[in-house]
């Protein structure tokens, strides 16, 4: 059998090197080309009209001074009178006209009457006693959740485990289908239990099941030291800078051509062709690059489902449909907030004895669950309670490293509260428990020592609050995390033309994180010809499957997938070169763009002369990465990643002002293809944790059910003045190397939001509980400090 | 920091093919006499002066771009950004905030970087407006290009072309700019996937190789 092991050291001539990406000319030059940037021949554009309420239910539409509107080429109805429109922004009807402007003064000219419903958007702290059981779904329930977009497998387990509240028939499974369910789902509604339900309140707070391990009360009572606290994050946007949207004509009556910002080229033709009612093969996607999806471009949405039915309407005529600003920041993604009241206690020596937590956050109208607390480290007694809210922010999306970086908010929080009553220094006492620190616990161990020398963390660090001169308080923070990562199902098809040309085929996408300049190095490695050699095509449905970019999975599958079709494909060659070599086949290797005889290399032919020895017909060879690793033979990706965050920052204790003077990463992913674009990932999740450790809140109005701030001036991201000294370091070599290749887009952003606010309470003293660590928290926490001083 | 081009500009103020400028928009919010159309053109009189009105059907709008001349039909109300992405297809400047936010549409409009969202295309008239398609030398990477390339300052995309016409603009007018002076002049654009390390040594690097 071939040797599709991963070359090692001493034989890796591009793997692991610093490679600049591939794709990098193309978009500095302002040639990339965006789904945004498609402009199909005749193209209408298609604008929506969207709830203004929170909550309402539609009275009526009148679209006929739309319709007599000069240049109005389609109208599609989304949501039908009589339907409840579950968030401000929720798509009522959509125009196509031949201009912007034009569809803009159509979507006035309609008239909806709603009749505005109770809502609720806020996500403060549920109050006592409220929050009902979790029972048996209704038919509206599960209306509500897939017109939500509640994730499939969580709608499944929840029907698996509640059941439902009513009769199911096949009119209702059949509505759900024209819905958009899934065959999992409706699988799962047909063999869902009935229960009947006396009340029929639908509460806005849902608890979820307490979950209790070893003794937790006993152990508090009997600990050294409890540290009590309130941690948490808000509510995010992923703010995309393309916004979510498409482009979709009819090229026949049966022939969809779809142009889509996505992460998830191979699986959208799936989502479209049941509410479309055609064939999955009938629907060709195409995308050349996409501008940011952090976990918000997987589905096919409502609006791109939309864009297809007006192009229909209108005669196929291309219809696009992208996000203008506000409704991106308002509809198209959100990450869950988090929030937990937590009591944590330790001997004296800092081995951590138990845990108890009542947390509560929202995800929208689907609720949403417990992050992983207490995170990373597994405390042998704890008790766990989590309260979801259900309301009417919009619906969220995953969003880098779903629930990661609200669970090291709360857990490293307490810990760091903790560490601070012990008088201890932190990083004695995440030490101290890196025995229950889970499989990476030794990569914890050298990496913090990594991370300490490179933040100067002996020098540096002071305990709380006694690090100030004049108004600048100084503080150091830290936090660990960890991820999966494992490699996605993926196929790659890769030729080798007689001509000594080599074409790569796959049916994936490059977020920006390398993905394409990933795949072409694997190919020139294992071909031994440099990467300028290899014509790589992605983003369309054309070419094999590969599975959407999303939980860090996409290095891990793109570079097994490419890495078995590269070796299969140079088994073809040698056997059709090996008799000019007057050798066997599997004699011979390939190095430096020649093939040769392992032996005896100067018995070689240059790659060129080599490839023409295949005669007239190409060689395609298709390689397959699979998602259960014991299908892959050798698997040559891996799960299970552990990483360190520290921070150093500065605050204002006047104005409340943070600033983040440095910051470390310290993380490993197994064998790293291209290190320059790895790093990169780093880098650029800290700048995100930056961002929404100090800036970043989707600010809902209570009084109005709408977002305040939805653009980008009142969205703030983390802008070039706010970025410090960044540090990187990747861990490589023996012990990580040989794990194989495992994703890397979501673990760094994960520690350092925790570690900043744990840098602030290092700082000034006192504890900010709640991210986004803006002025007015900072203020009122120092006051609440002097207050109890005094 | 992207001026306002038309700020010290007389040249700027309202004549034959430029729109109207924003004092002349508040005389014509405020006048009382009927709208009197002369030779296609509207003319009204405010505050006692006679102002040409445009729109709001499609007008002819000419403009210079990356040395060539267009003539389009817009509406006045299109803006110089939707002029080049949707009639034009020149789109390497982007759409993000659609509202002087975030610098990804930047554009070079006699020479100083301007947000191409904020500039209606008819007051862009007789101006040379040039964009990130004519930074390259022919098949070859200006030097700030290059730096981005180096120093991997560009991930998801989006928001490079921005940024690499905004630091080229620091650099025509001052091809000594120092690091500060560069910054300053890349703080009105925003990146989501957190290039800015990689932005920071671009800066370093053509800072330097400015000094």
């Amino acid at each position: 059998m071939p040797d599709y092991n991963w070359p090692d050291a001493e034989h890796r001539t591009l793997i692991g090197k610093r490679i600049s990406r591939v794709d990098a000319p193309v978009k500095v030059s302002g040639r990339a080309k965006y789904t945004y940037d498609y402009h199909g021949a005749n193209m209408l554009f298609g604008k929506v009209l969207r709830s203004p309420y929170a909550k309402a239910k539609i009275v009526s539409i009148d679209t006929s001074a739309a319709e007599k509107l000069s240049g109005v080429k389609a109208i599609e109805i989304i949501q039908k009178v009589g339907t409840t429109a579950q968030w401000a922004g929720d798509e009522i009807i959509a125009v196509a006209a031949v201009d912007e402007s034009t569809a803009e003064d159509a979507v006035r000219l309609i008239k909806v009457n709603y009749q505005p419903m109770s809502y609720l958007v806020s996500d403060a702290e549920p109050p006592a006693g409220a929050g009902e059981a979790a029972g048996p779904m209704s038919d509206d329930d599960i209306d509500d959740a897939i017109s939500n977009q509640m994730p499939d497998a969580q709608l499944v387990q929840y029907l698996q485990e509640h059941g439902v509240s009513f009769k199911v028939d096949d009119d209702f499974l059949k509505d759900m289908k024209g819905e958009g369910a899934s065959e999992a789902v409706l699988a799962a509604i047909q063999k869902a239990a009935y229960h009947e339900v006396k009340s029929t309140g639908h509460s806005n707070f849902q608890k979820t099941a307490a979950q209790t391990h070893g003794e937790p009360d006993k152990a508090i009572a009997e600990a050294d030291v409890v540290s009590e606290g309130l941690y948490g994050a808000a509510v995010i946007a992923h703010c995309c800078l393309e916004p979510h949207g498409s482009v979709s004509e009819w090229t026949d009556k049966d022939h969809l051509f779809t142009h889509i910002s996505t992460q998830n080229v191979s699986g959208i033709a799936a989502q479209m062709a049941e509410p479309l009612a055609i064939s999955a093969a009938n629907i060709h996607v195409h995308q050349d690059n996409v501008g940011g999806g952090f976990g918000s471009k997987f589905a096919a949405d409502r609006w791109d489902i939309t864009a297809a039915r007006l192009s229909k309407k209108a005669g196929g005529r291309p219809v696009r449909i992208m996000l203008e600003r506000d409704s991106e920041l308002k509809v198209a993604g959100a990450r869950p907030s988090a929030y937990a009241r937590v009591k944590v206690s330790a001997k004296k020596d800092g081995t951590l004895t138990g845990w108890q937590s009542q947390s509560w956050g929202t995800g929208g109208p689907g609720g949403g669950g417990m992050p992983p607390i207490p995170y990373v480290f597994n405390i042998a007694n704890q008790h766990k309670e989590h309260t979801a809210i259900r309301n009417n922010i919009g619906p969220a999306r995953a969003w880098r490293a779903p629930n990661h970086p609200q669970a090291a908010v709360i857990t490293m929080g307490a810990l760091d509260d903790l560490a601070a009553k012990l008088n201890m220094d932190p990083l004695e006492l995440w030490r101290k428990n890196l025995e229950i620190a889970g499989p990476r616990g030794d990569t914890y161990r050298e990496e913090l020592t990594i991370a300490a020398d490179l933040m100067g963390w002996k020098e540096k660090w002071r305990p709380r609050g006694q690090n100030i001169s004049g108004n600048i308080a100084r503080g150091l923070g830290l936090s660990i995390h960890t991820w999966g990562g494992r490699g996605h199902e993926s196929d790659c098809d890769l030729t080798i033309h007689p001509d000594g040309s080599v074409d790569v085929k796959m049916g994936t996408q490059d977020l920006g994180t390398g993905t394409r300049t990933t795949i072409v190095i694997v190919a020139a490695e294992t071909l031994g010809i440099p990467i300028e050699a290899i014509n790589l095509y992605i983003g369309d449905t054309l070419y094999p499957p590969s599975g959407g970019s999303g939980g860090s999975t996409t290095p891990g599958g793109v570079s097994s997938s490419t890495r078995r079709a590269a070796v299969d494909a140079r088994e073809l060659l040698f056997a059709k070169v090996a008799p000019a070599l007057n050798a066997q086949p599997a004699d011979l290797e390939c190095v430096n763009s020649t093939v040769r005889v392992k032996s005896d290399p100067s018995r070689s032919l240059n790659w060129k002369q080599a490839c023409s020895k295949m005669g007239a017909m190409s060689l395609t060879a298709r390689g397959h990465n699979d998602q259960v690793p014991a299908k892959n033979h050798p698997d040559l990706t891996n799960s299970g990643v552990g990483g360190v965050g520290m921070a150093y920052v500065e605050v204002d204790t006047e104005t409340g002002i943070v600033k983040v003077k440095k910051m470390v990463a310290v993380q490993d992913c197994g064998l790293i293809i291209d290190l320059k674009t790895a790093e990169s990932s780093c880098y650029g999740a800290m700048v995100m944790g930056i961002s929404y450790a100090l800036f970043e809140e989707k600010v809902m109005d209570q009084a109005t059910g709408r977002m305040l701030n939805p653009n980008m001036e009142f969205y703030r991201l983390a802008g070039l003045n706010d970025i410090p000294e960044l540090v990187v370091h990747m861990m490589t070599g023996k012990g990580y190397d040989e794990r194989g290749v495992i994703g890397l887009g979501e673990p760094p952003v994960v520690s350092p939001g925790a570690a900043i606010a744990n840098a602030v309470a290092n700082a000034i003293g006192v504890r900010v509980s709640f991210l986004p660590l803006t002025p007015d928290k900072v203020l009122t926490a120092l006051t609440t400090t002097q207050k109890a001083g005094a | 920091m992207h001026d306002d081009p038309l700020k010290d500009d007389p040249k700027a103020k309202v004549d034959d093919t430029s729109g109207v400028s924003r004092r002349d928009f508040l005389k014509i919010s405020t006048i009382s006499a009927a709208a009197v159309p002369i030779l296609g053109t509207k003319v009204v009189q405010a505050a006692g002066e006679p102002v040409k009105v445009y729109g709001p059907g499609k007008v002819p709008v000419e403009l210079t771009i990356n040395g060539q001349k267009h003539t389009l039909q817009l509406e006045p109300r299109v803006t110089l950004l939707d002029a080049l992405r949707d009639q034009l297809e020149i789109t390497g400047a982007k759409r993000v905030c659609d509202r002087a936010e975030c610098g990804a549409c930047t554009v070079l409009v006699n020479g100083k970087p301007v947000y191409a969202c904020s500039i209606l295309a008819i007051e862009a008239q007789g101006k040379s407006i040039k964009t990130i398609e004519v930074m390259m030398k022919g098949e070859s990477l200006d030097a700030v290009q290059q730096a981005f390339v180096d120093n991997d300052a560009s991930q998801c995309g989006f928001c490079t072309p921005g940024f690499v016409v905004a630091f080229k603009a620091v650099l025509d007018q001052n091809p000594n700019a120092t690091a500060e002076e560069i910054r300053h002049g890349l703080s009105g654009n925003v990146c989501r996937c957190g290039t800015y390390h990689g932005i920071h040594l671009a800066i370093a690097q053509m800072a330097q190789k400015g000094a």
